[in-house]
């Protein structure tokens, strides 16, 4: 059983319910604990390194020092908190004159960082640490048939942190792959789809989701998986806005990651946030269902 | 400071501007750049032509989705996307106003929600958003009141709870900030 | 004999007395022990400047010379010289480098002032235990090897051998001719590249001082400058050449069809081959990885062997002259020469990481060589410029820069893609009807009649958009995307992202080393670059020698360049090899060891230790003898004797010893 600090983000209990609840449904079955950091506070993502950068990285490092207390690696499911605590930890630890600002200001609150945690991605872990082949020996059905588009978003894999492949990724198809899903092939598999302008650019951030959608049903996908809860928030609350602004008439459900792991590990629909999904999962499910009968 | 060039090198995330041999490689890769007042090959060309007012108001930066595609491509390492945060960060230190997006009222809305709460609180940061870009919401009815379908199904689906969570002491932010601002001061 | 030191600081104009206060250093030197006159003067090297050391050596009697200035590469010769012709024998001079160790790595003039004056005090400690020694002289043959087949490598042969002298050149495939046979037409005259090769090519195989060894490769080199030994490893062909007419008849009769490197993996050939129909020496071979009969041996099966035997039933005979041999082993020869000339060749960038490009994803993507290969009349395509399916395109994007002025893969320019780059905007308006467009950050047409050429293809309607294309996609947005490749950029002067269709995009890949180019340098004891290709002994004075005396390189392997260049440098370092050769006779350094027979026990430790194989035992005698000619002055004889019986020439213990103390100022 191997331990990890755990940085929900805070889209978890929100506009990422469905990854927060599938994350830790899945770890247990996994193998391993995800310990939620105590009192975190949120990473401060783009917003607050475009307003004030210095101080976005005192605000990112307040959770890096509660992850270095506890000596454990720090894993989020969010690529936004995963790049912006990564970010913050790389520079910190290359300019030790601001580290050593930082933890004055640290020390008010009886915190300090010295510069030993290591940032990761859940899918990171996945793929690294319990490996695809682990996966596939512990689930309960295969999901064979469903047509998934691994969409990466852009921040698991850019800026490149030494994990897959910045333009064509590969650890997504290879995680649909282990569950005995198809992972279609998915040009746009990595390019961006708005992210938080999706609220002050919504056009241009609904063309960009089109495109992602477009590409997906083009390759003959069921639905679409993906990591980040900004990502799965866009393509799929605002599903019915591209359709209605751009004629289309996509029917694409948008999974975690995770509800597929965990789908494929047999656990229950509530369990996996399934519910929260607003482009209703249920024809994925019920052909699902009707596969593992034996139809 | 000497001049524009030397301020935004000296800022975080600015250090590699005078590294741009201007091929457009992040130009080409962003998936916004016909949407900036000027594209960010541009930006750089003005930033070292000491354009410190046209740069600084502009709006280019504050499109930047972070996606990062222009930083994996560029041949010469200068990491546009942290340049963008670099500059929207001078603008905003620097008190320019920014036309042709609201983007930098959002962003003030995401940072106060911290403030407030340690963390932030979606439902509230996107009330307090919208209050605060009325005539913009003013000048486009339709699309306004088609957020109300999507906010809707958001908190129907119980992804928008309407109450936020407190961090315990706001985490002693604001006096952790407070703290900062005040080394900082005195550098 | 007293010693009288003079000492001599350099200003090198102001690359040292930029840093070190050179009087000051002078004062200092006018007080030490031994020292009867300290000057210091702008540029030592100079006429005057050597003047001054002669001067104080007839006239002040000055029997042991200091320089302070640069690094003893540079002038140790110099100095030493001018000692010599006022009479001091050159041993009694020394070097201190107040230069690169010193005034070029700070810029605190204090401490640079400070190391200087401990420089110089090491120096003049030591000169004071100066011997007179006698440097050797030793005959050079005067025989020359070249190794490398292409036109550098050709070019340096002939050179060589129209001056009367023996050459052996090597080339590691079966035929001479190099890049410069797979290309079609050349920049700027548009000269078909086999057409001026060829008959260069045809020279050297008939050279009456030329031996060609194809085929073959370096297996070891041993020696040193004027004298070195070459071992070459000649592969086994399985053809006996002295036999073989080229005829062509086994490549017909060989069933086994196989990727042809020559053709880029455009095109195919048999495992019994010539690469090209030109090939000099017009033989072929049989490449035994692919070679059914061959691979059968190893089973204990005999099979095929169809080349031999053609087919019986039909009447037609395999080789009518009986070359075919598969009993054929490796060969390795001896051969001795005086100078070598290394012109290994570059190798092509191969795009394939460049993932937005989509090398090797997307089909109509093709690389500068393939397309070369396309254009050119005896190629796969005969001359034909075709898409995947056959058919012709009708636009194609040539794309500058693939893995050049990049960070993530060559930080240089590869110096000849954006010529090479409008040769192929040319060759499309000839061969085809199609839109050219060239995508480029900077236009480098920098040799004569390359502007020129660059005003031309702009006048035959290429057109030049100013942006590095960010991708290379088909995903199409539009209708007139459907089913093209697009290439997406900033058209930088107009300030606008655009996306561009087109039906092939054409990589402009750079030029890199070879990717055996570390194992070949240690194989020669050279050195290379950051960049990898081999160094150069000084990048503007000296480009075609290197560190090691006698060994000189020329082409693209010291460095990206076009065919102009190329013949020049390879004429350059047949020119310096020559200059070596009719001299006759080399001086070897005198710092060689010497063994105290009194002292030595005969443990032979030393003769274990020699990496020159120096050292031979006397039995008689029962001690270790030096041979001086081959002794290098490595000093790990020294360094390895228990009983401390061995000293190095100009390096004797007593001689470092008070270096050491002398630089503790």
């Amino acid at each position: 059983m191997k331990d990890y600090a755990f940085y929900p983000g805070c889209s978890a209990e929100s506009t990422g319910r469905g990854y927060g609840l599938s994350v830790q449904a899945v770890a247990g079955s996994l193998e391993i604990q995800l310990i939620e950091l105590e009192d975190w506070n949120c990473c401060g993502s783009t917003p607050y390194g475009s307003l004030n950068e210095l101080e976005a990285m005192v605000v990112a490092a307040r959770n890096l020092a509660l992850a270095e207390k506890t000596g454990l690696d720090l894993v989020t499911p969010c690529s936004s908190c995963y790049v912006t605590l990564k970010k913050a930890n790389l520079h910190l630890q290359d300019h030790p004159r601001l580290m050593a600002m930082v933890n004055e200001a640290l020390a008010v609150a009886g915190l300090e960082y010295h510069g030993k945690v290591s940032v990761r991605h859940i899918v990171e872990v996945l793929t690294d640490d319990i490996t695809p082949g682990l996966i596939t020996e512990k689930i309960k059905r295969r999901l064979e048939g469903l047509k998934v588009a691994p969409y990466y978003g852009c921040q698991l894999v850019r800026p490149q942190y030494g994990f897959d492949d910045a333009e064509l990724p590969g650890s997504l198809d290879s995680l649909i792959e282990c569950l005995g899903a198809e992972a279609v092939p998915y040009p746009v598999k990595a390019r961006c789809c708005g992210g938080s302008l999706i609220l002050s650019e919504e056009d241009l951030a609904l063309g960009l989701i089109n495109k992602l959608l477009k590409s997906a049903a083009d390759n003959g996908a069921h639905c679409l998986a993906t990591p980040c809860p900004l990502c799965q928030t866009n393509l799929d609350a605002y599903q019915g806005k591209v359709n209605s602004k751009f004629k289309t008439g996509y029917n694409l459900p948008v999974f975690f990651i995770t509800q597929l792991i965990g789908l494929a590990l047999g656990l229950d629909d509530k369990s996996l946030g399934l519910d929260t999904n607003i482009v209703s999962p249920r024809d994925v499910l019920t052909q699902l269902a009707g596969v593992k009968s034996g139809t | 400071m000497r001049n524009f060039v030397d301020e935004v090198a000296a800022t975080p995330g600015g250090e590699h501007v005078l590294s741009c041999i201007q091929c457009g490689t992040c130009t080409g890769s962003c998936p916004v750049a016909d949407s900036m007042e000027y594209p960010p090959r541009k930006i750089i060309a003005m930033v070292r032509a000491g354009m410190r007012d046209e740069v600084l108001s502009s709006n280019s930066m504050w499109f930047c989705l972070s996606c990062y595609l222009c930083t994996v491509r560029c041949p010469r390492g200068v990491k546009p996307t942290e340049l963008a945060h670099a500059l929207e960060s001078l603008a905003v230190r620097q008190g320019y106003r920014v036309s042709g997006t609201v983007t930098p009222a959002l962003y003030h809305s995401f940072v106060n929600s911290i403030k407030r709460n340690g963390r932030v609180h979606e439902f509230g940061m996107m009330v307090r958003f919208y209050l605060s870009v009325i005539p913009y919401l003013i000048s486009r009815p339709l699309s306004t009141i088609k957020m109300l379908p999507v906010g809707w199904s958001l908190w129907r689906h119980r992804r928008l709870p309407l109450m936020p969570h407190k961090v315990k002491e706001k985490g002693k932010l604001p006096e952790i900030l407070q703290k900062f601002s005040e080394i900082r001061g005195s550098c | 004999m007293e010693p009288r030191i003079g000492v001599y600081i350099c200003h090198c104009g102001s690359n040292i007395a930029g840093t070190v206060d050179c009087e000051d250093v002078a004062r200092f030197a006018q007080g030490l022990e031994g020292v009867v006159i300290a000057r210091d003067y702008k540029f030592m090297c100079s006429e005057p400047g050597q003047d001054l050391i002669k001067q104080d050596i007839r006239e002040l009697g000055v029997n042991r010379v200091v320089v302070a200035s640069c690094s003893p590469t540079m002038h140790e010769p110099t100095f030493r010289r001018a000692c010599q012709e006022a009479g001091l024998n050159p041993y009694f001079f020394e070097m201190a480098n107040i230069r690169e160790h010193c005034s070029w790595v700070t810029e605190d003039r204090a401490k640079a002032t400070q190391k200087a004056m401990a420089l110089v005090s090491a120096a003049v400690r030591r000169v004071y235990y100066h011997q007179s020694l006698e440097s050797r002289e030793v005959d050079i043959n005067p025989n020359t090897l070249v190794v490398g087949g292409g036109i550098a490598g050709i070019q340096a042969a002939l050179k060589v051998a129209d001056s009367g002298h023996r050459v052996y050149l090597v080339e590691r495939s079966s035929s001479i001719g190099g890049h410069m046979a797979q290309l079609d037409k050349t920049f700027p005259t548009l000269d078909c590249s086999a057409c001026i090769l060829t008959p260069k090519m045809t020279l050297v195989g008939s050279h009456p001082y030329i031996e060609l060894l194809t085929y073959s490769e370096i297996e070891e080199i041993a020696g040193y400058v004027g004298n070195f030994k070459v071992k070459i490893r000649k592969k086994a062909r399985y053809v006996d050449w002295s036999k073989c007419t080229g005829c062509g008849r086994c490549q017909e009769l060989c069933p086994t069809i196989v990727s042809n490197e020559f053709e880029v993996g455009l095109g195919k050939r048999k495992a019994i081959y010539k690469p090209f129909a030109q090939a000099v020496p017009n033989k072929v071979v049989i490449d035994a990885e692919n070679c059914r009969h061959l691979k059968g041996l190893a089973e204990g099966k005999d099979v095929c062997r169809l080349c031999q035997r053609g087919i019986e039933k039909k009447g037609v005979p395999g080789c009518e002259v009986g070359a075919i041999d598969f009993t054929q082993q490796d060969e390795v020869v001896e051969v001795e020469v005086g100078a070598i000339i290394v012109t290994t060749g570059f190798h092509l960038f191969d795009p394939t990481p460049i993932h937005q490009y989509g090398y090797g994803r997307l089909d109509n993507v093709i690389t500068s060589m393939e397309f070369e290969r396309m254009v050119n009349s005896a190629g796969p395509t005969g001359g034909h410029v075709l898409l995947k399916d056959g058919t012709e395109p009708e636009s194609v994007a040539l794309i500058h820069c693939v893995g050049s002025r990049d960070e993530q893969y060559h930080k240089y320019c590869s110096r000849v893609c954006c010529m090479y780059s409008m040769k192929f905007a040319h060759l499309l308006k000839e061969h085809t009807s199609a839109d050219v467009y060239e995508f480029y950050i900077d236009i480098r047409s920098f040799g004569k009649g390359y502007e020129e050429f660059y005003n031309r293809i702009l006048e035959e309607g290429t057109v030049f958009f100013r942006g590095k294309p960010a991708e290379i996609t088909d995903v199409a947005e539009t209708p007139q995307e459907e089913g093209k490749l697009i290439v997406q950029f900033e058209d930088t002067l107009v300030g606008r992202q655009r996306r561009v269709p087109v039906d092939m995009v054409v990589l402009s890949c750079g030029l890199e080393p070879q990717p055996d180019s570390e194992t070949v340098a240690r194989l020669f004891n050279i050195s290379r670059s950051a960049d990898g290709f081999f160094l150069e002994k000084h990048p503007k004075l000296d480009p075609v020698a290197t560190m090691t005396d006698g060994i000189f390189i020329a082409g693209c392997c010291q460095s990206p360049k076009d065919i102009p260049d190329t013949v020049a440098q390879a004429s350059a370092a047949a020119a310096e090899a020559l200059a070596m050769i009719s001299r006759g006779k080399v001086e070897i350094e005198a710092a060689t060891a010497v063994i105290n027979e009194h002292l030595c026990t005969g443990c032979q430790v030393c003769m274990a230790n020699c990496p020159y194989s120096a050292i031979a035992f006397d039995e008689e005698k029962g001690v270790c003898q030096v041979n001086e000619a081959l002794c290098k002055g490595c000093g790990v004889c020294v360094g390895g004797c228990p009983g401390d019986a061995v000293s190095l020439n100009h390096y004797t213990n007593e001689q470092l010893l008070a270096q050491m103390e002398g630089a503790l100022v």
